[in-house]
C-alpha cells in the first residue's frame, strides 16, 4: 500500500509568537516550561508518520492530547505553524486558498462530533452541502446526495430535518454529507462519541461495512480504546501534542511504549483485540506426519501434557493423539481423539474463550485447514492476564 | 462648617497647587471648545459636501414616499406582497406569471372607473385588514382580535393618516438603518479590529440622548420628514448592527468548521452556513431596531416630522391633555402590533424545534417547490 497522507515534523502552537516557543522547544523546554516562559500553548509537537491509503487509521489521546488539531491540520482548518503535511506527494502547507478549497471539496471531508448539520435544511439538503458549494446542478446534488444516503440506509428520510432523527441517524447524516463528496480520505473527529454505546457499535460497524464495499482513508480520532481497536488497522497514540506510539493495535497492546499508553489498555478487553491465530503456540506440543511413525513411536515423542499433534504431508491439521488414544490403537490414524475443536485463525479472543472452557483438549487452531498453533487454557488465561502486570 | 470648607477667594496667598491649576486650565482645558469643533465641523459639512447631503436627502425621501405610497394604497402594497411571495415559493417562472398578471389587473385602472378608484382613492380600511390578517398569521386569532380594536379605537379618534404617516418613516427609517447596519454587523464578526473601531461609535450613538440628533438632521436637511427619518435611523441602528455580529459570532465552531471543511469559500460559508444559524439574533435586534425608530419618529416630531408625534406635541403646546394622550394611545397600539408581529418572526412557533422550523420557514419555500 502507498503513502496517502505524510506527515512531516509537524509542530502547532497557539498563542503570541509561535517561533519564539519553537525555539524554546528545541532547547528541550516542555509543554508546561513553555507555556510558562510565553503564555503559548503547544498544540501538536513534532509529528512524523504516515497513513497508507485504504487504511482506518485511528489517533487517540486524552482530551487536550492535541489530537483534533492534529486532524484539522490535515485540512487546514488549523494552520500549522511548522513542518509539512503531503497529501498524494503535494505539500498542503504550502497551497494558496484556492487550492486548499479545491482539496477540501475534493478529496478531503469531514465528520464531526456534534454532527453540524444544518436545522433548516432537509436530510438530503444537509447530504449535499459539499455539491451544492462546489456548484453542481441541482439534479446531480440530489442524485449523489440520495446515493450516498441510501448507502448510509437512509434513502428512506431524505425530506425530513435533522431533529427529526435520532443522534445516530443524524451521524448517519454527517457521515453521508461526507461520502456525498466522493473523497479520497475522510477525518472523523470523534464521530461516534456522542452517541450511546449500542449505537456507536452500531455505526462502527457501518463504517466497516463502507470500508469493504469501497475503501477509503480514515482518520479517525478517538478517545475510546474499544473503538480503536475495533476499527483500527493502526493507531496512533498521542500525549501532550507528541504522538508516542505508532502500531497495530495487537502491536500496542502487547508492546506499549510507556505508562501512559499502557494506562490505556489498563481495564481494557484484550479478548477484542487479539484473534486467536495472534496467541496460537506452535510449539506448544510436537507435532507428528501422518504415516511417518507408528503408535509406539509416537508414544516416546508425546509432550509433557502427554499430547501430540498429527499433521498430513500438506501439514494440514488431522487430528490430536494422547498417550490414552495411542495405548489401543493399531496406527496413527486410529488413534485420533474425537470431538477435538478446531478454530479459525481469524477468530476473535473473546469467542474462543467459552469453547476452549468447555473442551478437555486444546483448541486447535487452522487456516483453511493449515494447522496454525494450539490453544490449551493456560495460554489464554496468561494472555488476559498480560495488560493486568 | 467654615472650618471643614475654606473660602478658597478669602484665601490671599497662591500656593504651588494653585498656581499649578491655574496653569492646567489656561493651557489645557480653556482650549478643549467641543462645542466650537462641533460646530466647525457641521458648517464644514453643509458648505463643502452639499452634493452628497443632496444625494443622501433624494434617497432618504424616495424611500419614505414610497413606503407612504405603498401604505396609503394597500392595493398596490398587497399585489406587491402576492407577487414577491409567489416569486420566493414558487420560483421565477410562476413568480414571473403572477407579476404579469396583477400589472395587467392594474392595468385595467386605464379603463374601469371602480378598479382606478381602488387604486387610487382606496378605503382606509384595505390597510387595517391587511394588519389584521397579519396579525391572525403570524401571532394568533386572539392578536388579530387585539388588532382590529387598536385600530378601530385608532380611527374613532380621528388619526389614522398620522398613523400611516409615523407608521411609513418607521418602516422606511427601519428599511435604511438595516441597509446600512446590518453589513457593518456582518463586517464586525469577521473582524476583531473592525469590531473595536465600531463598538464604542455604536454606544456613543445609542447613549446620546435623542433629542441631540435633531440639531445636525434640521442644519443638514431642513425641517420635515427627511431630517426625521435621519435622526431615526441613526438612533435605531445600533441594535440591529449589535446582534448581527452576535448572532454570528455565536455560530457554533463545529458549523463553521464544517462550512470550511467541506469547501466553502468565505461568501458561501458567510450566506450558507452563518447566516442562516445567525437568524433568530438578527431577527431580534430588527425587532429591537424597529421599535427604536418607533420611539424616535414621536421625538423626531419636534422637527417637524409630523404623524403622531405631532399630535402629541401639540397636545403639549396647546396644553390639551386630551389630544396629547389620543396621539400618545395610538403610539402605544401601534407600538404593539408592530413589536408583536416584528417578534413573532423572531420566535417559536410550533411545537419541536422551535430553532429549525424558523429558519426552515425563511430559507425553505423555495427548495420545497423546486423538490
Amino acid at each position: 500500500m502507498s503513502d496517502k497522507l505524510v506527515v512531516e515534523d509537524l509542530y502547532k502552537i497557539f498563542g503570541p509568537r509561535p517561533h519564539r516557543a519553537l525555539e524554546l522547544m528545541e532547547q528541550g523546554l516542555d509543554k508546561d516550561a513553555i507555556f510558562a516562559r510565553t503564555g503559548n500553548t503547544v498544540g501538536v509537537r513534532e509529528a512524523s508518520f504516515s497513513i497508507r491509503e485504504g487504511e482506518v487509521f485511528v489517533i487517540m489521546g486524552l482530551s487536550g492530547s492535541g489530537k483534533s488539531t492534529m486532524v484539522r491540520m490535515f485540512n487546514r482548518l488549523i494552520e500549522p505553524t511548522a513542518g509539512h503535511l503531503y497529501v498524494n506527494g503535494e505539500d498542503i502547507t504550502r497551497m494558496s486558498r484556492r487550492q486548499l478549497i479545491d482539496l477540501r471539496r475534493r478529496d478531503m471531508s469531514m465528520v464531526f462530533q456534534s454532527f453540524a448539520l444544518l436545522p433548516h435544511k432537509t436530510v438530503i439538503e444537509n447530504a449535499s452541502l459539499g455539491l451544492d458549494v462546489s456548484g453542481f446542478d441541482r439534479a446531480r446534488q440530489q442524485e449523489r446526495a440520495l446515493q450516498a444516503l441510501e448507502a448510509v440506509g437512509l434513502g428512506a428520510h431524505a425530506n425530513s430535518y435533522p431533529d427529526e432523527l435520532s443522534g445516530g441517524m443524524q451521524q448517519r447524516v454527517g457521515l453521508a454529507r461526507a461520502l456525498a463528496t466522493d473523497p479520497t480520505i475522510l477525518l472523523m473527529d470523534e464521530a461516534f462519541s456522542a452517541l450511546d454505546p449500542l449505537i456507536r457499535t452500531e455505526m462502527q460497524d457501518e463504517l466497516m461495512r463502507l470500508q469493504e464495499q469501497r475503501s477509503r482513508t480514515v482518520v479517525f480520532i478517538s478517545h475510546d480504546l474499544d473503538e480503536a481497536m475495533r476499527i483500527g488497522d493502526r493507531i496512533a497514540i498521542m500525549q501532550g501534542g507528541q504522538v508516542v506510539q505508532i502500531g497495530t493495535p495487537q502491536e500496542i497492546v502487547s508492546n506499549p511504549a510507556n505508562d501512559y499508553v499502557r494506562s490505556f489498555f489498563y481495564g481494557v478487553d484484550v479478548s477484542q483485540v487479539y484473534s486467536a491465530g495472534d496467541i496460537a503456540r506452535h510449539d506448544a506440543m510436537p507435532l507428528l506426519q501422518t504415516g511417518q511413525a507408528d503408535a509406539a513411536g509416537a508414544r516416546q515423542q508425546l509432550g509433557a501434557d502427554g499430547c501430540a499433534v498429527l499433521l498430513d504431508e500438506g501439514a494440514r491439521f488431522r487430528g490430536l493423539v494422547s498417550a490414552r488414544s495411542l495405548t489401543d490403537a493399531a496406527d496413527l490414524d486410529a488413534a485420533r481423539i474425537d470431538g477435538i475443536d478446531t478454530v479459525e485463525a481469524s477468530t476473535a479472543m473473546s469467542d474462543v474463550l467459552g469453547r476452549a472452557a468447555a473442551s478437555d483438549w486444546p483448541l486447535v487452531v487452522v487456516e483453511d485447514g493449515r494447522f496454525i498453533g494450539t490453544l490449551s487454557q493456560r495460554d489464554l488465561l496468561q494472555t488476559l492476564d498480560r495488560t493486568h502486570q | 462648617m467654615t472650618q471643614d470648607e475654606p473660602d478658597i477667594q478669602d484665601h490671599e496667598t497662591v500656593g504651588p497647587v494653585e498656581s499649578l491649576a491655574e496653569w492646567f486650565s489656561e493651557t489645557v482645558l480653556e482650549p478643549i471648545t467641543i462645542g466650537d469643533w462641533i460646530e466647525d465641523g457641521v458648517d464644514w459639512i453643509s458648505d463643502n459636501l452639499e452634493g452628497l447631503l443632496d444625494g443622501i436627502e433624494a434617497v432618504i425621501r424616495a424611500l419614505v414616499d414610497a413606503t407612504e405610497f405603498l401604505l396609503l394604497y394597500p392595493l398596490w402594497l398587497t399585489a406587491f406582497l402576492i407577487a414577491a411571495g409567489v416569486w420566493m415559493r414558487f420560483g421565477h417562472k410562476i413568480g414571473a406569471i403572477t407579476t404579469g398578471a396583477l400589472l395587467v389587473a392594474f392595468g385595467l385602472g386605464v379603463f374601469s372607473e371602480t378598479v382606478q378608484a381602488l387604486l387610487w382613492f382606496p378605503p382606509p380600511w384595505v390597510l387595517a385588514v391587511l394588519i389584521v390578517l397579519g396579525g391572525i398569521w403570524r401571532v394568533g386569532w386572539r392578536f388579530g382580535l387585539f388588532a382590529a380594536v387598536a385600530l378601530l379605537l385608532i380611527f374613532s379618534m380621528e388619526l389614522w393618516p398620522e398613523t400611516i404617516r409615523t407608521l411609513s418613516l418607521v418602516v422606511a427609517s427601519s428599511i435604511a438603518a438595516l441597509i446600512i447596519g446590518l453589513p457593518i454587523g456582518i463586517a464586525m464578526s469577521r473582524n476583531d479590529t473592525v469590531e473595536m473601531l465600531v463598538r464604542p461609535v455604536l454606544d456613543l450613538m445609542q447613549t446620546m440622548p435623542p433629542f441631540v440628533y435633531l440639531i445636525p438632521a434640521a442644519i443638514f436637511f431642513g425641517l420635515g420628514t427627511v431630517p426625521g427619518a435621519i435622526a431615526t435611523l441613526i438612533f435605531a441602528m445600533p441594535p440591529a448592527v449589535r446582534l448581527t455580529n452576535l448572532g454570528i459570532r455565536q455560530v457554533s465552531r463545529e458549523h463553521v468548521e464544517a462550512g470550511q471543511a467541506f469547501g466553502c469559500t468565505p461568501r458561501q460559508l458567510l450566506f450558507k452556513i452563518q447566516l442562516p444559524l445567525a437568524l433568530p439574533s438578527i431577527m431580534a435586534g430588527i425587532n429591537q431596531t424597529i421599535m427604536l425608530a418607533l420611539s424616535m419618529v414621536v421625538i423626531a416630531s419636534m422637527i417637524g416630522a409630523g404623524g403622531l408625534g405631532g399630535t402629541v406635541l401639540t397636545g403639549i403646546q396647546r396644553l390639551q391633555v386630551g389630544v396629547g394622550f389620543e396621539g400618545g394611545l395610538a403610539v402605544v397600539f401601534l407600538a404593539i402590533l408592530l413589536d408583536r408581529i416584528s417578534q413573532s418572526f423572531g420566535q417559536r412557533r410550533r411545537e419541536g424545534n422551535a430553532y429549525g422550523n424558523l429558519l426552515r420557514w425563511f430559507f425553505s419555500g423555495r427548495q420545497k417547490a423546486d423538490a
